[in-house]
């Protein structure tokens, strides 16, 4: 039962990462454009010649 | 006088040399839209962000101060093919937006601890039937403690701000019962775990948050949707007035830069923005929008112009006197408040249910606590199992009933293109069995349109179509619009009252009167045929063509109607329109009944009438003239394309050129409204499960957290069924 020692705050310590990575992303306005961060991803990087 | 666009208006500087703008886009509805406008706005020299937002349809753009005009993104968004106007983000959508992740970093906070949480009570609910040691157990309670206890400190935030404010206001609303439920549950909870008790709540009370905080992001984000498109549509109709900056120079400005003092130029066949009074000039006006008396009347220095006034012949020069409060923003903005009220109405229900729940649920804890006592337990366990009695009653399938449905259908509707006006619409929009339409603007499309298009040829057409595009009047627009011309054709000069006249190749094309033209021997035939329509003429050298124009019945008016009748619903026609336009238009679309020539007075008593007969009358008109008929009947709808909303009372307004929305919201309402209906017997039936075991103390945490998130999740998805509407409305 000592594993219960390491189990137990790295259970949490894991599930904290989540949390703050999910506050990170909504920080980062990444929740804002539901739809139009679907279709990036899909979209194809073109050579953007003017720039 | 070439006027120059003014949309300084909407420029933010963010200081660090940069302006930053907000546009509102049409059409944008597809990756590749996204990456055209990007990489089209991002080539001009000096943007240095270019971002589209999909979801709210909108374009967010910063370039180096002073270095481009914001007039040159909207014209390079027309070459590309996209409509755009900039918008003025409205105070209360930013409000909406920070309240909308506050509730969503609450629902992450929570759920995350519901998650761990539940981690550490299934050794726990497992250790108590095996053989678990009481230091184990403590050990994983205090740890539940240490989660459970800032977590619901931060995320019932909402619920608890809530009820405080209801106590203060010394009124009681359903966030009452779930705060004193959450606390109860977590207090009761800390105090066993020192005790070394069997059981704590903590899983429980931290569930039961996660789920009601889901309900109400969700609600919250339709309505935020909602608003972000009412207000792109409000700025897409681009508002503008004709300033004049100088005593001949002028600038096109948002409605929402013109101040009272200013004057503004009324070009002939354009609708005034403001409400002032004319310096300037000699015109006649048509002032039917306003007060319905559709014969033009002059106007001269001191006539009063109000909002929605039309100028028919000469320019105006027009002092503002009251900068609007009739634009379609406002208007928009008006709306949803209403819509936001309307909702805090379905909030008031619940209230109201609160208001009985409370007490009979507070008398049934503390009857169970005494029972037990008379029964001869310990006081400690009695007042335990009237906790739980407690905990177990917290509302929140019946807190998620109605609003989760309403979420649903809204939403539904909304895409559908109905903005519901009044919270109750749907209830009362379910029980209709009777429709009375208005003719002109609801029926029919508010533009004018050509109707024998197909009897002239292509290349005429579209020769007619450029020439149009020089002319203000309304028929010659309509000749525009049909022929789809976008080049207008250069030396045109204007005949008041004649028509428009040039030259193509060397020969004279000409477009007005038919007698301008020499072709009132066809006007003639056509008016013979179709004595509603307009008639303007056109030449072009030697050849002579008519255009008929008249409004048109909007193109899936026949299909609506006829599923109506299907439905069993009766449909009415009541117009203020002459007999043969109406009977016209009622035999095309098999109405039965009509009425013509009918005065607003007459409409309300017809309505009246059928009310005493009985029928639940929904009433579809424009809003304008019929403004008194709507706020009669049972349950109202407008298209939200009459042209300004002012006086606009119906409970539902549909957008687009086709009557299907009508049919629709019938549908999704009496959907919803069965739907509704179901989740509270749900609910009640949970109660009448759940409290009679609380009662008998066998209300372990392991029971609490199946039936409470058993019953949310069970209410939850039966409102995702409101997605679709009843069947055979299309």
């Amino acid at each position: 039962m000592e594993v219960l020692v390491f189990l137990v705050p790295m259970a949490l310590a894991l599930g904290g990462l989540g949390l703050m990575g999910f506050l990170w992303s909504l920080k980062n306005g990444q929740y804002d454009d539901l739809e139009g961060a679907g279709w990036r991803a899909i979209a194809d990087d073109e050579p953007n010649p003017e720039r | 006088m070439q006027a120059t666009r003014d949309f300084s208006h909407y420029v933010r500087h963010l200081g660090s040399g940069l302006s930053h703008i907000d546009l509102a886009v049409e059409g944008v509805s597809c990756a590749g839209c996204m990456s055209k406008i990007e990489r089209g706005l991002s080539a001009l020299p000096d943007v240095t962000l270019a971002r589209v937002n999909l979801t709210d349809r909108r374009v967010a753009l910063e370039w180096k101060e002073g270095s481009l005009d914001p007039a040159r993104f909207i014209d390079r968004l027309a070459e590309l093919g996209y409509k755009a106007y900039p918008f003025e983000p409205i105070r209360a959508e930013a409000i909406e937006t920070e309240q909308a992740s506050f509730l969503l970093r609450c629902l992450g906070v929570a759920a995350f601890a519901a998650m761990n949480v539940m981690m550490l009570s299934i050794p726990v609910w497992s250790g108590n039937v095996t053989d678990m040691i009481p230091e184990q157990r403590d050990f994983f309670h205090w740890l539940s403690a240490l989660i459970a206890l800032p977590a619901v400190a931060y995320s019932g935030q909402p619920f608890f701000a809530s009820a405080w404010r209801a106590l203060r206001a010394r009124r009681t609303n359903m966030d009452v019962p779930i705060s004193i439920g959450i606390v109860l549950a977590v207090a009761m909870s800390v105090v066993e775990t020192i005790h070394h008790a069997e059981h704590a709540y903590f899983d429980a009370a931290l569930m039961l948050l996660a789920f009601l905080l889901a309900g109400r992001y969700l609600d919250q984000s339709m309505r935020r949707k909602t608003r972000a498109v009412a207000g792109n549509l409000a700025a897409l109709k681009g508002e503008t007035a004709t300033k004049f900056v100088g005593t001949d120079e002028i600038s096109v400005v948002p409605i929402a830069a013109v101040q009272p003092g200013d004057i503004v130029l009324l070009r002939p066949g354009e609708r005034s923005a403001v409400d002032g009074s004319v310096t300037e000039g000699q015109s006649k006006i048509d002032q039917s929008l306003i007060t319905g008396e559709t014969l033009p009347v002059k106007a001269g220095p001191g006539t009063a112009v109000y909002a929605g006034t039309l100028n028919l012949s000469g320019a105006l020069r027009v002092r503002v006197a009251a900068a609007s409060e009739g634009t379609l923003l406002a208007e928009i903005s008006r709306l949803l408040e209403n819509a936001v009220q309307a909702r805090s109405r379905y909030v008031q229900l619940a209230d109201r249910a609160s208001r009985l729940y409370a007490p009979v649920v507070h008398a049934a804890a503390l009857l169970t606590m005494l029972g037990w006592v008379a029964y001869g337990a310990t006081w400690h366990d009695a007042i335990v199992t009237a906790i739980a009695v407690l905990i177990i009653t917290c509302p929140c399938a019946l807190g998620l009933a109605i609003p989760a449905v309403q979420t649903v259908a809204s939403g539904a509707m909304f895409r559908t293109g109905v903005l519901l006006n009044s919270g109750d619409a749907i209830e009362r929009m379910a029980a209709v069995d009777r429709v009375v339409f208005d003719k002109t603007g609801t029926l029919t499309l508010p533009e004018l349109d050509v109707t024998n298009a197909a009897d002239v040829p292509q290349e005429v057409f579209e020769l007619a179509g450029r020439l149009a595009l020089a002319s203000h009047h309304p028929v010659a627009a309509a000749v525009a619009r049909a022929a789809g011309a976008r080049t207008p054709l250069s030396g045109i000069e204007e005949l008041a009252g004649q028509g428009v006249r040039g030259f193509v190749k060397g020969q004279e094309i000409r477009l007005g009167r038919p007698s301008f033209c020499g072709a009132d021997k066809i006007a003639n035939e056509i008016l013979a045929r179709d004595p509603e329509a307009s008639v303007v003429a056109f030449r072009h050298g030697e050849t002579r063509h008519v255009f008929a124009v008249r409004q048109r019945l909007r193109r899936d008016a026949a299909d609506a109607i006829t599923l109506l009748q299907k439905a069993g619903i009766e449909v009415e026609i009541l117009s203020g329109d002459r007999e043969p336009a109406v009977r016209h238009a009622a035999q095309s679309l098999g109405i039965l009944e009509w009425r013509a020539d009918v005065t607003p007075a007459d409409k309300i008593a017809r309505i009246e009438e059928l009310k005493r007969q009985g029928a639940k009358v929904l009433m579809v008109g424009d809003g304008m003239n019929d403004a008194p008929a709507l706020a009669a009947a049972h349950v109202s709808m407008s298209p939200v394309s009459a042209t300004h909303l002012s006086q606009a009372t119906a409970d539902l307004v549909f957008l687009g050129d086709r009557l299907a929305p009508v049919v629709g919201a019938i549908g999704f309402s009496r959907k919803a409204l069965g739907l509704m209906r179901q989740n509270l017997w749900l609910a009640a039936g949970y109660n009448l499960f759940a409290v009679p075991l609380a009662i008998a103390g066998l209300a372990t945490p392991l029971v609490a957290a199946v039936a409470m998130s058993g019953s949310s999740l069970l209410v939850i998805l039966n409102a995702l069924r409101a997605h679709r509407g009843a069947r055979g409305f299309g």
